[in-house]
């Protein structure tokens, strides 16, 4: 039986998988199943030595125990994956230029004030796209007010994207030389994104499982490649509080392979757009211009 | 199907570059400098140009100022793809007329990324 053979082949006993596996799921939403048990495995061990425990028994012990908050973020926190690039699939921001932000501009021209929202951030890459945008859009944006609030669990990928340094490798993921011209500064074998474009990128530590309404109401919500981490429960859960803090002629983008669809009934897909949410109350499903045939894949 | 031509004095970069671009979907011709790739684009203009910076006979700055001036020079699109990682280089491939830049050592996911920026292959 498979079953026996994992036992058998792992060194971490069921068990203990159990109790990481609860724990992750309460603190941070992650579903880990038994094939990642090497993971776990590979991941805490630097958890386990940064606290001085022998081995990974050891730090399962601690857990079990009233195990100081610290611990059990660090061990969050090594089991995120915060795998991410520049105009990550492009699409998504050939989306925010060409229709969202349209949009957004002409519900907003009173006011001229955007807020957005990247809520799985990681190490910045997403929101300092979002500016670079913005920077070349700034003609048409002449006294507008864009605010971005980057939020992430992990305090540890925050302080990568805010110190914003990239290596020679990242910066060539998705990123246009034109732009690593403009937005960069070189520093030995790294990237150094400038203060100009850090200083419109407020980043905060959020736990999407928390409570949303501290943050206020958001025009445009990025909330790409985290939601498939989640169970279905908590997907809904994330999604139908995210609506609540979206105004109703809002915007909301997934990942490549997220959807609202047989998840909740809050987010309607904007016709012809792929990835690409408004609420189901949004003026935009009904102003929505006549099906043209060439957009969608 | 769309042309690439691929020129670097390696012929290990020039191997595993053409691998590459067939993977895109481009038929390959290669060049082991510029004044090779100048001939090569006498006869016939490619879509696309992979290019070396430093190589005997011809640098691959050299054999750019030459090709936009060229007639149906300024359409293949020139990706650099280089060693020379420096603002300086960068600076002066742009003005010369590189549509993109490529900082060594590369792989397929960036090669893929950068022809897609500047339009050679979809979605
Ligand atoms: C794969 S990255 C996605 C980054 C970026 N949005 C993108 O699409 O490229 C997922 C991020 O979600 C964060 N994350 C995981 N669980 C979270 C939670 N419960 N609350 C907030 N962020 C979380 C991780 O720390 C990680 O940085």
């Amino acid at each position: 039986m498979l079953w026996q053979e994992r036992f058998e082949l792992n060194t971490m006993r069921l068990t203990d998988f159990d109790i990481y596996r609860d724990l992750l799921k309460e603190k941070s939403g992650l579903i880990i199943t038994q094939d990642k048990i090497y993971l776990l495995e590979s991941r805490l061990g630097p958890v386990a030595k940064k606290w001085g425990y022998p081995g990974l028994e050891a730090l399962t012990l601690a857990l079990q125990g009233a195990p100081k908050p610290e611990l059990v973020n660090d061990v969050v926190e090594a089991m995120t994956t915060n795998e991410t690039s520049f105009f990550r699939d492009t699409r998504p921001f050939d989306q925010f230029k060409a229709v969202i932000l349209p949009k957004i501009m002409e519900k907003r021209a009173a006011t001229k004030k955007i807020r957005i929202w990247c809520a799985a951030a990681s190490s910045g890459q997403e929101p300092y796209s979002l500016v670079m945008i913005l920077e070349e859009m700034k003609a048409k944006l002449p006294g507008w007010k864009v605010e971005i609030l980057a939020t992430d669990i992990s305090n540890d990928i925050l302080a990568q994207a805010r110190q914003g340094v990239y290596t020679q490798f990242e910066v060539q993921r998705g990123l246009p030389i034109q732009m690593l011209m403009t937005h960069f500064v070189q520093d030995g074998d790294k990237w150094q994104i400038s203060d100009a474009v850090k200083k419109q990128v407020t980043f905060q530590k959020f736990n999407l499982l928390d409570n949303m309404s501290a943050l206020g109401r958001f025009d445009i919500i990025f909330c790409r490649n985290v939601l498939i981490y989640f169970d279905e429960p908590t997907k809904r859960g994330v999604l139908e509080r995210m609506a609540k803090q979206c105004e109703n002629d809002g915007f909301l983008l997934l990942g490549g392979a997220e959807t609202v669809l047989g998840i909740t009934e809050e987010w309607r897909l904007l016709p012809e757009q792929r990835g690409l949410y408004v609420r189901k109350d949004s003026p935009h499903l009904t102003t929505a211009p006549a099906v043209s045939k060439t957009a969608s894949a | 199907m769309k042309s690439c031509l691929v020129v670097d004095d390696s012929r290990v970069v020039r191997k595993v570059a053409r691998r590459i671009a067939e993977d895109l979907g481009f038929s390959c011709i290669e060049a082991e400098d510029g004044k090779q790739a100048y001939e090569a684009c006498q006869k016939s203009m490619p879509d696309a140009i992979l290019l070396d910076w430093n190589m005997p006979v011809m640098s691959g700055i050299e054999f750019l100022e030459k090709l936009r001036q060229m007639e149906g020079g300024s359409y293949p699109k020139v990706v650099f793809c280089t060693t020379e990682n420096n603002v300086a280089h960068i600076k002066r491939a742009l003005q010369a007329g590189a549509n993109e830049y490529i900082m060594k050592p590369f792989d397929s996911e960036i090669i893929e990324n950068k022809f897609r920026q500047v339009g050679l292959i979809e979605g």
